[in-house]
C-alpha cells in the first residue's frame, strides 16, 4: 500500500479523487494507466476519438462515449474521467464514507440516472418515443423492420408510462424495476441485471482489487 | 395384493372360459388339443411389460391421490408422501406374498427411470444463471462431495476404531467407500423438494447444480474405492492414486464433452427435420438417452453426458423447431420426467419391505446420519466462506443453512448401494440398510421441514417476475453499457467473456446449428415482444370467452390501444365500440381487406402487416384452440404422418346440411319451449353443441367447417370476407337473437340479408311440427350461399356480400 500511495502523487488531483470517488489508491492508479494509455499523444486529456477507438464493435459505443463528456465540451481530463467510471462502482450497504457527500456516484439513484442519460440524448428528463427507437435501432440492427421496431418502442413506453405523457421520465424509469420486483433487494432495474448480479462470482482470485467489482448494480 | 388379486380375477375369468392356454401358448404346456379356442388366455405371453405397465399405473394412481388434497401436500413434499405410499404398496405385497417380489434394481433406476429425469433438468437449465455460477457449482460439486465422502468413512472408521459399533467387518477403504457412494447429493431428491419450496434463484441452482455436477465426483470415487477394495489395501500403491486421480478428470470432462457432442448433434438434426416435423420432437430423446449410454459405455459419467446434452441443444432446438414441436418436447420431457420420479419415490418406499437387507447396527445408522448432516454443514460453511471472499453478492448465512440442509440423499445413493459387491463387502446389507435409511431421513423429515425451515428464516423466495419489455430493452442497453466501460477502463471481466462468447456464438455456431430463418428471428429483444404479444393474444381470448362473446375480437377493439389492463378497461371500450360502429360503416370493409389477424392487439394497422409470419400463424393456433370447435376438423385418414383437415367437399356439405338442420330444431324448440323430437337429439348428441351463455354464439361461432359465416373456414383461419357486424351486448340473456334483430333498436345490428330472411321465414314456421319438413329447403339456399362462399374463399378478394345498412328493424 505504501508504494501506492507515494506513487499516487503522479496522479493529478490523487487525494482529492480518493476521497471523492471512494476508488483505492491502487485502482486509482490502475485507472490512471490506462488513461495515459488512451490518452494516444499525450496530451493530458481524451477525445471522443480515442474512446471511440475501444468501442467500435459496441452498438451503444457512441452513447457510452458521450457519456463521459460534459454538454459542449469536446475533450474530457483525468479527473472527469474517473468521476464518470465511479459511477460503476458496487454499492455499499450501510457504509457511511465521510457523509460529507449526500449521494455518492455509485448510489443506484446515480447508476440509474447515468443510464437514463444514455437514452435521453437530448437531456429533456425524458426518453422519448423516438429517443428509444433510436436506441431500439441501435441494438437490434437490421433483423427487424421499422414498423416492427415502432411497435416494440410503442408497447415498451406504454408498459413503464405511469403518467400517461408518452415518455418515459425519470422517475418512471426508476420504478420499472419495482413495479415488477416487490422486494426491495431486488430493486435492480431489470430481471436479468439482478440475476446476473447475484451470481457474478468469479474464481480468479489474483484480480482482487477493486477494480473487479466494475459491475454495475451489485 | 393388488397384483395378486388382479391374478385371481384374471384366473378366474380363464377358468371360467374353459379353454385355457390352449392352442398357441408356448409356455402353457401342450395340453390337448379339443379344437380351435375362441379365446385363449396367455398370461405368460404378455407377463413382463403388463407387471410393468400395471407398476406404472399404479405409481400414476398414487401421485393422483396425493395430489388430489393440495391441504397435505402444502406441508409435506410430494417425495415423502409418495415414499410412504410405497411403505404401504410394498406391505400390501408382502403381506400377500411374504416375500419381497418387487424392488427397485439398479439397472432399472439407471437405464429406464434416471436419464429422462436428468435430460429434462439438463434441457430447462436456466443457462445463464448455471454458467455464471458455475464456478460455485462446481467448487461445492467436486471439493464438498471430497470432502463428504473423505470425513464421513474416515470419521466412521475412527468410530469403528474406536468400539462404537460393535464387531462388524468393515475396513477403512471400504468405510472410504461407503461415504464415496453416501457422499453425493441426490438431484431427483433436491429438485423434488425445492421445486415445491421455492428458495430464490441462486440458492436453488447452487444446490441442484451441485446435485446434478457431483455425479461425475461420485461416480468416479465409488468406481476408483471399489477397485482399491477388490485389490486389496495392500496393493495399493501412488501410481494407483495418481491414477485414480486421473481417471476422475477424463470421467467428468469426457462425459460433459461427449453430451456437448450429442447436443450439438441433435441441433444439427433439428435443422433439417422440416418435412418429419412429427417425429422431430423424438430426436432429443433417442440422440439425450444414446448420450447417456454411450457414455455409460465408455464408462464415462452418464449423467454430466445427458445434462450437457440437454444444455447444450435447448437453445437450437427451440430456434429451429417449429412452435408445435417445441411443445411437444416440453411436456413430453416432463411427463417422462415427473413420472419416473414418481415411479422412483414409490419404488423407493417399496423396497423397504425386505426382510433381507435389514440388518441393523444402531452405532453404525446412527452415526452415518449424524456424521452426514454435520459435514455436509461444516463442508457448506467452509466452502461458502472461500467462495464469499471473492463473490459479490455473497452467499448469506441463512442461505448457506439452506443449502446444507438440502443435502438431501436419494436413489443415485440407492443404486450405487445395491451395487456393492458382496464378495468383497461382508457388510453390504448392513450399508444397503443404512442408506435407505439415510434416504428416508433426508426425504422425508428433512423435506418436510425444509419449507417450515425456510419460512422461518426468512429466505429470499424466488420473486415471480414477468418480463416487461422495458426491463429487457434495459437490460440489454445495460449489458451493452457494461461492456463498453469495460472496454474503457481496459478491464476484462465477466461481461467481456460473454460479450467474447456472444461474438463466437453468433459468428459460427448459431451458423451452423440454426436455420437461416430461425437465425433472423433469434434476437431475444424481439421474442420477448412477440411472446407479450401472443400472452396479450391469450388474455384477449379468455376474456372474450368469459364475456361470452369473441365478436370483439373482430371489431374495432382490436384496434383500440391494448396498453390498459383488460379489467377495467373493456367496460369503457365496450359503448366506444358501439359508438365506433355506428358511425363507422367502413370498419367491417377494413376488416375484411386485412388478412392479418386482428388479435395482434394494440399495434395500428400499418404495423399489423409487420409482424412476422410465425406470430400470424401462432395467434391463428391460438385462436383456433380457443373458437369453438367445429364438428369435424380432422377427418381420420389413419395416417401417423399427416393431420389433415378435412376437405371433403360432400362431406363437408353433409355434415352443414345436418348442423344446419339440428340448430334450426333447437331453435325452434328452444324458442317455443317443445322438447325437440327423438330424431333430432340424435344429432345433437352426435355434435355436441358448445354450451354458450348467450345464443348467439351459437350461431356465429360454433362451427368452424360447416358454417359460412363462422371464422375459419379454410387453414388459414381468419375468414376474411365474414360480414357480420353484429351490436352485442354481454349478457342479453335472449334465446336467439339473431332472429330476434328487435332487443335494442338503439344498438345497430346488422343482418346479413340471407340469414335475416331465413330467420324471418323460419320464424313464420316454427311452431309447428311440419317446420321438420320444411326446413331442408331452407338448407338448401343456405346450402348454395355457403359454397358460393367458399369458392370465394379461394381467391381473398371475396366482394363483399350484399350489405344493406336499412336491414335492421
Amino acid at each position: 500500500m505504501g508504494s501506492s500511495r507515494s506513487s499516487l502523487r503522479r496522479v493529478p488531483d490523487g487525494q482529492q479523487l480518493l476521497q471523492e470517488t471512494g476508488f483505492s489508491a491502487a485502482v486509482l492508479l490502475r485507472l490512471h494507466q490506462r488513461f495515459q494509455f488512451l490518452d494516444k499523444d499525450s496530451r493530458g486529456h481524451l477525445r471522443s476519438e480515442d474512446l471511440e477507438a475501444e468501442l467500435s464493435e459496441n452498438p451503444m459505443g457512441d452513447r457510452i462515449v458521450g457519456a463521459f463528456f460534459q454538454p459542449g465540451q469536446e475533450t474530457v481530463d483525468f479527473p472527469s474521467f474517473v468521476r464518470v467510471l465511479a459511477h460503476f462502482r458496487p454499492t455499499e450497504k450501510n457504509r457511511t464514507r465521510g457523509g460529507e457527500q449526500p449521494e455518492p456516484a455509485n448510489s443506484r439513484n446515480r447508476k440509474l440516472k447515468f443510464a437514463f442519460q444514455l437514452y435521453d440524448r437530448d437531456r429533456d428528463g425524458k426518453i422519448s418515443r423516438t429517443e428509444l427507437l433510436q436506441v431500439l435501432r441501435e441494438m437490434l440492427g437490421l433483423q427487424v423492420t421499422e414498423e416492427q421496431l415502432q411497435s416494440i418502442a410503442e408497447r415498451a413506453i406504454q408498459e413503464a408510462d405511469l403518467d400517461r405523457d408518452h415518455a418515459i421520465c425519470f422517475d418512471e424509469f426508476r420504478k420499472v424495476g419495482p413495479v415488477r420486483l416487490p422486494e426491495p433487494q431486488h430493486v435492480a432495474v431489470g430481471l436479468l441485471l439482478h440475476q446476473e448480479g447475484m451470481a457474478r462470482c468469479s474464481l480468479n482470485i489474483q484480480r482482487k482489487c477493486d477494480l473487479c467489482h466494475f459491475h454495475l448494480w451489485n | 395384493m393388488m397384483m395378486r388379486m388382479m391374478i385371481l380375477v384374471l384366473l378366474l375369468c380363464c377358468i371360467s372360459s374353459a379353454a385355457p392356454e390352449e392352442t398357441h401358448d408356448e409356455h402353457g404346456g401342450g395340453h390337448n388339443i379339443t379344437g380351435i379356442p375362441i379365446v385363449t388366455f396367455k398370461w405368460h405371453h404378455v407377463k413382463p411389460p403388463y407387471t410393468v405397465a400395471l407398476w406404472v399405473l399404479v405409481c400414476f394412481l398414487c401421485k393422483l391421490l396425493i395430489e388430489a388434497n393440495h391441504n397435505v401436500t402444502n406441508y409435506i413434499p410430494e417425495s415423502a408422501l409418495l415414499i410412504c405410499f410405497g411403505f404401504i404398496l410394498g406391505g400390501m405385497i408382502w403381506g400377500a406374498d411374504q416375500v419381497q417380489t418387487f424392488k427397485l434394481t439398479p439397472t432399472t433406476f439407471f437405464f429406464y427411470l434416471l436419464p429422462q429425469i436428468i435430460l429434462d433438468t439438463g434441457y430447462s437449465m436456466p443457462n445463464k444463471l448455471f454458467f455464471t455460477n458455475l464456478g460455485a457449482i462446481l467448487v461445492h460439486a467436486v471439493i464438498g462431495t471430497c470432502w463428504n465422502a473423505a470425513t464421513l468413512g474416515l470419521s466412521l472408521w475412527g468410530c469403528h476404531q474406536a468400539g462404537a459399533m460393535g464387531n462388524i467387518e468393515i475396513g477403512l477403504l471400504q468405510y472410504l467407500l461407503y461415504g464415496s457412494l453416501m457422499a453425493a447429493v441426490d438431484p431427483v431428491a433436491v429438485i423434488a423438494v425445492f421445486e415445491q419450496v421455492h428458495v430464490n434463484e441462486v440458492l436453488f441452482i447452487l444446490v441442484f447444480g451441485e446435485s446434478l455436477l457431483n455425479d461425475g465426483v461420485t461416480v468416479v470415487l465409488f468406481n476408483v474405492f471399489d477397485a482399491f477394495v477388490s485389490l486389496g489395501g495392500g496393493a495399493i500403491d501412488a501410481k494407483e492414486i495418481v491414477k485414480g486421480i486421473v481417471s476422475f478428470f477424463v470421467v467428468a470432462f469426457g462425459g460433459s464433452l461427449l453430451g456437448t457432442v450429442f447436443g450439438l448433434l441433435v441441433s444439427l438434426l433439428s435443422r433439417c427435420t422440416k418435412n418429419i416435423q412429427i417425429i422431430e420432437p423424438g430426436f432429443i430423446f433417442v440422440l439425450g438417452y444414446l448420450a447417456y449410454l454411450t457414455a455409460e459405455m465408455l464408462s464415462l459419467s452418464s449423467i454430466l453426458s445427458i445434462v450437457f446434452c440437454g444444455v447444450c441443444c435447448q437453445k437450437y432446438m427451440n430456434a429451429n423447431m417449429d412452435e408445435n414441436s417445441i411443445q411437444t418436447v416440453r411436456y413430453a420431457m416432463k411427463v417422462f420426467a415427473n413420472g419416473s420420479e414418481t415411479i422412483i419415490f414409490v419404488f423407493l418406499g417399496i423396497s423397504a419391505i425386505d426382510k433381507t437387507i435389514w440388518v441393523w447396527n444402531t452405532g453404525f445408522i446412527l452415526l452415518t446420519l449424524f456424521f452426514i448432516l454435520i459435514y455436509r454443514f461444516i463442508g457448506v460453511f467452509i466452502l461458502s466462506w472461500i467462495l464469499n471472499r471473492t463473490r459479490l453478492v455473497p452467499v448469506t448465512f441463512v442461505e448457506q443453512i439452506i443449502m446444507g440442509y438440502g443435502g438431501l440423499r436419494g436413489a443415485v445413493a440407492y443404486g450405487l448401494a445395491v451395487n456393492l459387491n458382496e464378495t468383497n463387502i461382508k457388510e453390504k446389507n448392513l450399508m444397503v440398510c443404512t442408506t435407505l435409511i439415510v434416504v428416508y431421513f433426508t426425504v422425508i423429515l428433512q423435506g418436510v421441514t425444509m419449507k417450515p425451515l425456510v419460512q422461518w428464516l426468512n429466505v429470499k423466495r424466488a420473486t415471480t417476475t414477468e418480463l416487461t419489455l422495458v426491463e429487457k430493452v434495459q437490460n440489454k442497453v445495460f449489458e451493452h453499457m457494461l461492456v463498453g466501460i469495460e472496454d474503457i477502463s481496459g478491464q476484462i471481466g465477466d461481461n467481456y467473456w460473454r460479450n467474447k462468447w456472444r461474438n463466437f456464438e453468433e459468428k459460427w455456431m448459431s451458423r451452423v446449428l440454426l436455420k437461416p430463418s430461425a437465425r433472423k428471428n433469434q434476437d431475444r429483444l424481439f421474442n420477448v415482444f412477440h411472446q407479450l404479444n401472443l400472452q396479450d393474444a391469450m388474455e384477449y381470448v379468455k376474456e372474450g370467452e368469459r364475456r361470452g362473446s369473441l365478436d370483439f375480437i373482430r371489431n374495432e377493439s382490436a384496434f383500440v390501444d391494448f396498453k390498459k389492463k383488460l379489467e377495467e378497461d373493456y367496460e369503457e371500450a365496450m359503448p366506444d365500440i358501439m359508438a365506433d360502429m355506428a358511425d363507422d360503416q367502413n370498419g367491417a370493409s377494413v376488416m375484411r381487406r386485412d388478412p392479418v389477424p386482428s388479435i395482434s392487439l394494440e399495434m395500428h394497422e400499418q404495423n399489423m402487416r409487420g409482424l412476422r409470419e410465425a406470430e400470424v400463424i401462432n395467434s391463428h393456433h391460438l385462436l383456433d384452440q380457443h373458437l369453438y370447435k367445429g364438428r369435424k376438423q380432422h377427418r381420420y385418414r389413419f395416417s401417423r404422418s399427416h393431420l389433415d383437415i378435412n376437405q371433403d367437399e360432400n362431406e363437408v356439405q353433409e355434415i352443414f346440411q345436418r348442423t344446419m338442420r339440428s340448430r334450426l330444431e333447437s331453435f325452434k324448440s328452444g324458442k317455443m319451449g317443445v322438447a325437440p323430437p327423438k330424431t333430432i337429439t340424435k344429432h345433437t348428441k352426435r355434435e355436441p353443441q358448445p354450451k354458450m351463455p348467450n345464443g348467439r354464439n351459437k350461431n356465429y361461432h360454433s362451427g368452424d367447417e360447416d358454417f359460412e359465416f363462422s371464422e375459419g373456414d379454410s387453414a388459414s383461419g381468419y375468414d376474411t370476407s365474414f360480414p357480420m357486424r353484429v351490436g352485442y351486448r354481454a349478457g342479453a340473456g335472449i334465446e336467439n337473437p339473431a332472429f330476434m334483430p328487435d332487443l335494442d333498436p338503439s344498438s345497430p345490428l346488422h343482418i346479413p340479408p340471407w340469414l335475416a330472411d331465413a330467420g324471418l321465414e323460419v320464424n313464420q314456421v316454427a311452431p309447428s311440427e311440419r317446420a321438420q319438413m320444411r326446413t331442408p329447403g331452407h338448407l338448401h339456399r343456405l346450402a348454395s350461399l355457403r359454397s358460393r362462399a367458399r369458392s370465394g374463399e379461394t381467391d381473398q378478394d371475396l366482394p363483399p356480400p350484399p350489405h344493406r345498412d336499412d336491414d335492421h328493424l
